[in-house]
């Protein structure tokens, strides 16, 4: 499948520019129903999660539900039974805000149901493991050739992650870390532009997963790491003692605040770029003029083109700040003497990803 | 609820101040010397994700103050 890549681009404009417009009308039919156009609860039903999936107006997937309490044990049945008056079935009961699922008699119910946001999961390791898997399908077919297909498409962007986050930050110890930094790099970039396409899940800007993902950078960091990690943590070399007193508790909390802060920018950079492009058609129904719809859908356009290039910086940023952690992890001690280290972000030239961040 | 949106202006006053002056003086210094373009650009990108970090966390504080005034 050889898409010309010029013919590919202005494709996906035109279908961005056609999506926006066919996403505006979904909402003029709640209009024409009487209903208060309420902006907040829009946004916060399209960002947010939900039991079934909403593609457009009335086409709407209903996903199982799943739930576990250690009264009735397991029970499975789709959300479409929920559609009822009062949201209720078999004695739970669906908050519509939270999106939570009570049981009437207040029992613990776990629920661990299908969502949105879990089958768009389940819909981008599919789209993951096909893509990949052909791609080293090519690479086998095309021993000791050149590349063909998709996998010309694939290979500059996996050694520009080779060579320019994985060798250049880690340094000669990058192999056991270039799977984690792959996986994330692309699993992060497909779930950001699956959740701009019409109708997609916000994935990437629930906070779940966002913790999920710097939950294994953090776990990762910490089972690699080395004698010289903690020391330069716990005891930092160079500076005087009463120094390092100060240090040790700045220390011990920066080891937690770096991967938090990788959690809160992934999370809030998606999720602010979708509330940003729903709050510019949100103005069209509250101003409802022809003027502010054509502003607003150029504007809206605009929002959605920088949202594609976000999506690629946010992966990116994400895979690079993992590679430097891990690389302050393994670096390795040189002997020179700290004592009269004056500039100490230069003595560990293995890892050169290290040194930005002592 | 006055004060989240007053933090909300301040933390993209912040991340305003900030890129730009990255921004300009990654262009200074691709003026300079317009053959390490790539490496000032890539650079610039990646100071701008982490400002940008910052300001956002900022806005979700604003986001959880602004949830629990009005839950509370």
């Amino acid at each position: 499948m050889i898409i010309p890549f010029k013919n590919l681009s202005i494709f996906a404009f035109i279908f961005l520019l056609i999506s926006n417009l066919s996403f505006a009308d979904e909402h003029k039919k709640e209009e024409g129903k009487k209903e208060e156009f309420n902006p907040g609860e829009m946004i916060m039903h399209h960002v947010g999660d939900s039991h079934e999936w909403e593609f457009a107006q009335g086409v709407i997937i209903p996903l199982p539900v799943i739930l576990y309490s250690s009264e009735k044990g397991l029970e499975i049945f789709s959300s479409s039974n929920f559609h009822n008056e009062k949201h209720e079935y078999m004695g739970y009961h669906l908050d519509h805000e939270t999106n939570e699922i009570h049981a009437e008699d207040k029992h613990h119910v776990y629920d661990i149901s299908i969502t949105k946001n879990v089958a768009s999961l389940f819909l981008c390791a599919a789209i993951l493991i096909t893509v990949f898997l052909s791609v080293s399908g090519g690479y086998k077919r095309n021993h000791g050739k050149a590349p063909s297909g998709i996998q010309s498409f694939f290979e500059p962007i996996v050694v520009y992650i080779r060579d320019d986050i994985a060798m250049k930050v880690i340094g000669p110890k990058y192999e056991r870390f270039l799977p984690y930094l792959l996986t994330i790099f692309f699993f992060i970039w497909f779930n950001n532009l699956l959740g701009l396409l019409p109708g997609g899940a916000n994935l990437t800007g629930n906070i779940s997963v966002t913790l999920v993902l710097a939950l294994l950078t953090f776990i990762i960091t910490l089972f690699s790491s080395n004698g010289t990690y903690w020391k330069h943590i716990l005891w930092t070399p160079g500076v005087p003692l009463a120094l390092r007193i100060i240090i040790l508790p700045i220390e011990i909390v920066g080891m937690f605040t770096k991967p938090f802060s990788l959690m809160i920018r992934l999370f809030a950079n998606i999720t602010a770029g979708h509330i940003i492009i729903l709050s510019l058609f949100s103005l069209i129904f509250i101003f409802e003029s022809y003027t502010v719809g054509i502003v607003s859908t150029a504007f809206a356009v605009f929002m959605s083109l920088l949202e594609l290039f976000v999506a690629l910086l946010q992966a990116y940023v994400f895979t690079l700040l993992s590679a430097m952690y891990f690389a302050s992890a393994v670096e390795e001690h040189h002997e020179d003497s700290h004592g009269h280290d004056k500039h100490p972000e230069f003595h560990d030239v293995e890892t050169p990803g290290a040194k930005v961040l002592i | 609820m006055l004060g989240a949106g007053i933090g909300a202006g301040i933390a993209a006053l912040g991340a305003g101040i900030g890129i730009g002056r990255i921004g300009g003086s990654a262009v200074e210094s691709i003026a300079r010397q317009p053959q390490e373009t790539g490496r000032i650009q890539t650079a610039m990108l990646i100071a701008a994700a982490l400002i940008e970090g910052v300001a956002l966390f900022a806005v979700v504080v604003c986001l959880l103050i602004y949830l629990a005034a009005k839950a509370g």
